[in-house]
């Protein structure tokens, strides 16, 4: 690890004690965030130099209790090169999390297509619609619930594939 | 004419900010619109040619690739990659087999590694050649786009040598490729290396220093290099605005770093830098093939990783281990690791991402494109605001924003 990295992570953890850390086995630094910190957590790292959101996604683990949905962030410090993955889990209940839409232009759409595919409500953000999907549509359609096909459908069976 | 008179004849300075008697007109520009070269829906309020304030629609192709890629084996997500950035799908071929081979821990030999630069690199051109030719056509040069296409041919011919396909190649597999590079790709590729450079520089020499075209495309739609950050644009429209961020140098992958070649970067962010980046994006990228080419590795065109790699057929034949192989990779039974990983590549568009999640299954657990489209040309209406209508359609050309990857 370099040793800005190393600074980032003993800094990180020091000022947000809440938060926790990981070097997954890909050698990627994963954070993990609360829904409370996370503003305040991009906030200051964008202080620091992340100034490149690479993306911003979702994902729905329905089996978590308590942390059904996570919303993750990839964030770059260019000039250093240090790229940081952040995730703050979000339980079913309450899928809210504020919005960095103010701290980085590019996250409008990221969070509208995040919204658009899971639901997940960004608070505070100027737009929160659906992008790629019709206006009309009442769910969100990458949670994990809705299989790809119709699952009444008999033709498909197959005994030993499942398909 | 001075701006009295204008005042004399009651009609507002063409540059003014004042409205020709308080009419706003609402201009649907799309979703299917000669100019915007797929299908986008911008709804332009306009003062005259003067755009106030643009609102984008997207969507009009979306075919939920996300789901999809939940559903099939990492193998046949492929295809879907292909249809992302059509203009380069080698480029999204092979991010999506290197982010495989990252998350299996597959070490690639040597050739394969060139091999592929090879290929990305011809891909690369293709995607600038389209988009370059194409502000080429909205500024009304047509004669440069017919050449330029002739030349994305030949490029599609070598691909053919390759895989068998043109537009969506679904080029190589996780572990290399499927065949070598037989003797008629080196006969092609040896003759585009030798008449392409020509060709292109009559095409440049048409446009570069045209001063109709600088005068079009000098400062339309430009954007800062501040704001470009912040709105995470990347590859050469980043580049256009004077940030030398590209993925290639940044984290080499395929092994990037052993070829010498420059990162061009602009000053303002505006048409003609976008479009001056691509064009040396072009020799930069023959330069990487020449080298690539010239040094080309003995060994082996695929790694060696059974339980992912299809076996030759003649083996699955008569061999029992590779019958086993072969089934369990056809049927999608290989197991993978657990783990998440995020690999990049530089695409057409700049920072093309996979994020992937896998659980252990036979299909990707969470599989997202980071779309390098989709996340810049949220800008759109901010680059545009004020400016001509002409100019908004050339500043969504050189913007490069190809319908299949902004709606995957």
């Amino acid at each position: 690890m370099s040793e800005f990295a190393s600074t980032i992570k003993e800094t990180l953890l020091t000022r947000f004690p809440d938060a926790s850390y990981e070097l997954d086995a890909y050698q990627e630094h994963n954070f993990f965030l609360s829904v409370g910190n996370v503003h305040k957590v991009i906030e200051w790292l964008q202080g620091e130099g992340f100034n490149f959101l690479t993306d911003l996604t979702g994902s729905h683990y329905p089996d978590k209790e308590g942390a059904q949905f996570q919303v993750v962030y990839h964030i770059h410090h260019l000039s250093q090169n240090l790229r940081l993955r952040l995730k703050v889990d979000l339980a079913e209940s309450s899928i809210e999390i504020p919005t960095i839409t103010d701290l980085y232009a590019a996250a409008n759409w990221m969070e509208r297509e995040t919204f658009d595919f899971f639901g997940i409500q960004f608070v505070g953000h100027p737009n929160l619609t659906r992008i790629l999907n019709v206006d009309d549509m009442d769910y969100h359609p990458m949670l994990k619930a809705y299989a790809l096909e119709d699952e009444t459908r008999t033709d498909k069976d197959d005994t030993f594939f499942g398909r | 004419m001075s701006e009295l008179d204008l005042q004399n004849k009651k009609v507002a300075p063409f540059a003014s900010s004042e409205t020709i008697d308080g009419q706003i007109a609402t201009l649907n520009l799309g979703p299917t619109h000669p100019a915007t070269h797929g299908i986008f829906q911008n709804v332009l309020q306009i003062d005259g040619e003067r755009i106030l304030s643009a609102e984008q629609t997207i969507g009009y192709i979306h075919r939920a690739f996300e789901k999809l890629a939940e559903h099939r084996p990492y193998n046949q997500i492929t295809p879907i990659t292909d249809r992302l950035n059509y203009c380069s799908s080698p480029i999204n071929n092979m991010g999506w087999h290197m982010t495989v081979e990252k998350l299996i821990g597959a070490e690639m030999p040597k050739r394969v590694d060139y091999m592929r630069v090879i290929v990305m690199e011809l891909a690369r051109i293709a995607d600038h050649l389209v988009c370059n030719s194409v502000i080429g056509v909205d500024t009304g040069a047509l004669t440069g786009f017919t050449y330029m296409f002739q030349e994305r041919e030949k490029i599609y011919d070598i691909y053919e040598e390759i895989c068998g396909a043109r537009l969506t190649t679904n080029v190589g597999r996780i572990g290399g490729f499927d065949r070598d590079f037989n003797k008629t790709f080196i006969t092609k590729l040896r003759t585009f290396l030798k008449e392409f450079p020509k060709n292109h520089d009559e095409f440049g020499a048409l446009l570069e220093r045209n001063r109709i075209f600088m005068d079009r495309t000098i400062g339309a739609g430009p954007i800062s290099a501040e704001r470009a950050l912040n709105y995470s644009f990347a590859g050469p429209n980043l580049r256009a605005a004077g940030v030398d961020y590209d993925v290639r140098v940044m984290k080499p992958y395929s092994s990037y770093e052993d070829f010498d070649f420059n990162i061009p970067v602009g000053n303002d962010g505006d048409t003609y830098d976008r479009f001056m980046v691509r064009q040396l994006e072009i020799k930069e990228s023959l330069k990487i093939i020449h080298q690539a080419l010239e040094n080309l590795p003995e060994g082996d065109y695929h790694a060696d990783i059974p339980s992912f790699y299809l076996p030759p057929k003649e083996e699955v034949y008569s061999s029992m281990e590779a019958l086993i192989y072969h089934f369990k990779i056809v049927m999608g039974e290989t197991p993978i690791p657990k783990g998440e990983v995020y690999h990049s590549v530089e695409g057409g568009n700049g920072e093309l991402g996979y994020y992937l999640v896998s659980d252990g299954g036979r299909n990707p657990y969470r599989l997202h494109f980071r779309r390098p489209c989709f996340i810049y040309y949220q800008a759109y209406p901010e680059m545009i605001k004020g400016s001509l209508l002409s100019d908004a359609i050339l500043t969504m050309s050189s913007m490069n924003v190809i319908a299949g990857e902004l709606d995957a």
